[in-house]
């Protein structure tokens, strides 16, 4: 699963110069970072190295952050926990917990092994499909914090599940979806059983006792499984939009109307088998297609859960309280310490501090804010403390307002997504003007077999191989892409890939890594090599959230600075045995002279001892391996391609050259993305886009087609219609081919469908077709369109693939 | 043949008591989480070491119904 030069842990690369370190099952294992070192060590400590051997997807890379349990202390707050804890009696809560970094289920066994073996916690309850954790403990033995510091210690950031609404509705549908297939599943075994009996000759004794059995059988079939077409039928007639569902309940309800005469009153046929078995194959197919849906690990679906929950604010005294967030109104004063995030809109009253606001804008760099500056909720402090007057909380919050927009562009999503159900609108209507015609010619010259005749036409023409047509396609190809690292999670992505005219790529974190690297380092003295030189960086901006720091995690080693002070906007500064060292612009590490700065791209930051320049140190934020592979193979398909950026002109317009966009666009808000996706949408072109951030989540929404990058933030993943699993952007080249091989396959599906459904029509309507013919012939044709379906997994486009 | 008349029936009941059974399984969140339990089997655990979040997690299901 990884190679040599890749982190045993988390699957990214080893950047150069590091070396962490650590023997797993007798081997030694290099790491990417501390943190990924600190969490398998962790992991290893427990005697659970089991887990590399069991998971079959890799970790993710835990947050550089230390874990402490100060930072989890606000959740053992009675009124913080009201919200998501609840007793289970004496001396023992549950809590509900979302675990951000669950990829697989042997995640699901090292939580549960690892927290059980806690004193005080007991029982935990893993759901490795909602990312949901139940964890039950004793309040007096074990505190929730040290619960929350144990997943944490594992790579697994643990936030309190306080909006449970969407996701009961979510799990009560997909309970009663199982219920109602394993209802029709049973009925149908039995009625079957029971209708070899009938057609196998039983005398006139047994034909009644027989039937009744099958209809006492059938009856719950119809009236529990199948009700959800009859309400669909129902929508569908309400809304004057013919669906599937209308011929689907008029032959259930029909046949089984009709059955039931014929039971009561003697003479006719029995077409219950036909009903149960109908019910069962098409619950079937929506069961599957629901459980897609649902896979894609919904975890927090709320920008709210991006936000602190509690704040400190001052108080009558002047002192600093904490409270929870709901408890502050416009006109406090809140204090936001250094490294975390802020809990409302407002304007800075004291203090000086780098701000990232990559939430809003996409710029992955901090920006320096003073008094008299605004802040935004959600964007995070990363040197120091802030005061702020609080202007805007809660619903009227930029952040809210990113919320409504992306609800709404939502609700517009182009209406090339109803074409599909459109065509089987006209399909359904020609088959219910057919059965009509057919039954009242019938009536005309034999009135008592009309009813019959009618409803075998139903039967028969069931749209049951033209339903599956698509979805028996359509699942085996999103399991085959899913495989290969595209988690597809709307239905309408890959049909619509078919169609895409423009893929707009957003820059960071998409075609880029996300964060600076060390990409060189110059040394002005070569007495001290790289290695060492990165290990002094890395030292002194250790304990800083500040970016920049992030590159330098992976260097972090033992050496220890003293008195290490951040100079907002400007670098830091650390005393290492009696020498003096300064990171950061050059203006501020080497004061008195100028030397002159290396060519190259990016950042260049100069280290210096004692105000001598030591070294000069180049960040990139690089492309990704994949970006340019993926480019070539997107041009070679005629796909016309955009940069769309909230990044300054000058590393926009750089990468677009790299890459060789055609079309780019720097300096974005979120809504100027989402106007120009529209525009470009309104003048006719399916455009598909793949970005990762919250401020892609409005585009990421209103995009025909859009795909989430695998370390996107949780809300980015559930807007988006699927999500990239790996970091292989080629996984993309690969979908669109998987794409145009499902295409050929449904049309091959509709084709055999609709053949066998001209030839059975008029047959049916002669009246020549028996009821045990029918339903031989509907099971023909449904296993006929089911095994061409999972021809996509077997013929794999790889051929043709990048 | 006349023994139909009773077998049928028991059928019957049994199939009745499966059902139940299983929306009492559906209910009770055992098919909440498709994907681990299949997985679960293949983390065979180390001798002495006592697979205590199992046992409890277990308990807690029958609690929760």
């Amino acid at each position: 699963m990884t190679t040599a030069s890749d982190c045993f842990h988390c699957g990214l690369q080893v950047p150069p110069y590091s070396d962490f370190r650590l023997a797993i099952d007798g081997q030694q294992r290099d790491f990417c970072c501390p943190g990924c070192q600190a969490v398998a060590a962790a992991i290893v400590d427990g005697g659970l190295e089991q887990f590399y051997r069991f998971r079959t997807a890799s970790a993710t890379k835990p947050e550089e952050r230390a874990v402490s349990a100060k930072r989890f202390e606000v959740y053992n707050l009675a009124e913080v926990q009201l919200e998501f804890v609840h007793a289970l009696g004496e001396d023992r809560l549950q809590a509900s917990l979302l675990l951000e970094g669950i990829t697989c289920a042997a995640c699901v066994w090292l939580i549960e092994h690892h927290l059980g073996k806690l004193a005080g916690v007991m029982s935990v309850r893993v759901n490795a499909t909602t990312h949901r954790c139940l964890v039950d403990w004793q309040p007096s033995q074990i505190d929730l914090s040290d619960v929350m510091v144990a997943l944490e210690s594992i790579g697994y950031h643990p936030i309190p599940a306080t909006e449970d609404r969407q996701q009961a509705m979510r799990q009560t549908e997909s309970r009663r979806a199982l219920m109602r297939l394993a209802v029709a599943g049973f009925g149908m075994m039995q009625v079957m059983m029971v209708a070899v009996a009938l057609y196998s000759g039983a005398d006139a004794s047994w034909e009644g006792f027989f039937r009744w059995l099958s209809f006492i059988i059938a009856t719950p079939v119809v009236f529990f499984s199948a009700r959800p077409f009859f309400a669909a039928a129902k929508r569908s007639l309400l809304t004057r939009h013919l669906t599937m569902d209308v011929p689907v309940s008029l032959a259930i309800g029909g046949a089984y109307l009709a059955s039931t005469w014929a039971t009561v009153f003697g003479g006719g046929e029995v077409y219950f088998d036909s009903v149960s078995m109908f019910t069962f194959f098409l619950l079937l197919g929506r069961y599957l297609e629901m459980r897609a849906r649902h896979r894609n690990g919904i975890a927090s679906d709320r920008l709210a859960q991006l936000l602190p929950v509690t704040v400190e604010r001052m108080d009558a005294d002047g002192g600093w309280q904490p409270l929870p967030l709901s408890g502050v109104s416009a006109g406090d004063l809140i204090l936001v310490p250094a490294g975390t995030t802020i809990a409302c809109d407002g304007v800075v009253e004291q203090g000086r501090s780098a701000v990232v606001e990559t939430l809003l804008t996409g710029e992955p760099d901090a920006i320096d804010k003073q008094s008299g500056d605004q802040v935004i909720a959600g964007t995070l402090n990363t040197d120091s403390a802030l005061q702020i007057r609080v202007s805007a909380v809660g619903a009227s919050t930029r952040l809210s307002a990113i919320e409504r927009m992306v609800e709404q562009a939502q609700q517009d999503k182009p209406a090339q997504v109803a074409m599909a159900d459109r065509l089987a609108g006209y399909f359904v209507a020609a088959v219910l003007v057919v059965s009509a015609v057919v039954g009242a010619v019938w009536w005309q010259l034999e009135p008592g077999r009309a009813v019959w005749v009618t409803l075998s036409i139903l039967v028969v023409t069931c749209p049951c191989a033209l339903s599956l047509a698509s979805p028996a396609a359509l699942t085996s190809a999103v399991g085959w892409l899913r495989q290969r690292g595209l988690l597809v999670t709307r239905g309408h992505v890959l049909e619509g890939l078919n169609h895409i005219d423009r893929v707009i790529f957003d820059k960071t974190g998409t075609l880029t890594l996300g964060s600076p690297q060390v990409v060189s380092v110059v040394s002005a003295d070569d007495a001290i090599d790289e290695a060492r030189l990165l290990e002094i960086c890395a030292a002194l901006e250790t304990g800083s959230t500040h970016p920049i720091a992030k590159a330098f995690a992976p260097y972090v080693s033992g050496v220890e600075m003293d008195n290490v002070e951040q100079t907002t906007g400007a670098g830091v500064s650390g005393v290492l045995e009696g020498d003096h060292y300064r990171l950061g612009k050059p203006a501020f590490a080497c004061a008195k002279e100028t030397i002159a700065q290396p060519e190259g791209q990016g950042q260049w930051l100069l280290l210096s001892r004692n105000q001598k320049p030591l070294a000069w140190i180049q960040l990139h934020d690089q492309l990704r391996e994949s970006a340019l592979p993926l480019v070539k193979a997107l041009r070679a398909r005629g796909l016309s391609l955009e940069l769309l950026s909230g990044d300054a002109e000058a590393e926009v317009s750089r990468v677009a050259a790299e890459l060789e966009f055609e079309h780019w666009r720097c300096n974005c808000s979120p809504d100027d993305k989402l106007a120009h996706i529209r525009d470009l949408q309104n003048r006719g072109q399916q455009v598909m886009m793949v970005g990762d951030g919250i401020n892609d989540v409005p585009v990421l929404s209103g995009a025909f087609v859009s795909v989430a990058m695998g370390g996107a933030t949780d809300l980015a993943q559930t807007r988006a219609d699927s999500v990239l699993l790996g970091r292989d952007l080629r996984a993309l080249a690969r979908a669109f081919d998987c794409a145009a091989l499902t295409r050929r396959i449904i049309r091959q599906n509709l084709s055999w469908a609709i053949i066998y459904n001209l030839l059975a029509l008029p047959l049916a309507a002669a009246g020549w077709i028996p009821p045990w013919a029918a339903a031989i012939g509907m099971s023909l044709s449904s296993l006929v369109v089911v095994g061409n379906a999972l021809r996509i997994g077997r013929r794999s486009p790889e051929a043709t693939a990048v | 043949m006349e023994s139909l008349y009773l077998l049928v029936p028991v059928a019957l009941i049994f199939l009745a008591i499966a059902i139940k059974v299983l929306f009492w399984a559906v209910n009770s969140g055992q098919y909440d989480d498709l994907d681990t339990e299949g997985h679960r089997i293949l983390f065979d655990e180390q001798p002495g070491d006592a697979p205590v979040s199992e046992d409890k997690s277990e308990s807690s299901k029958r609690s929760d119904s």
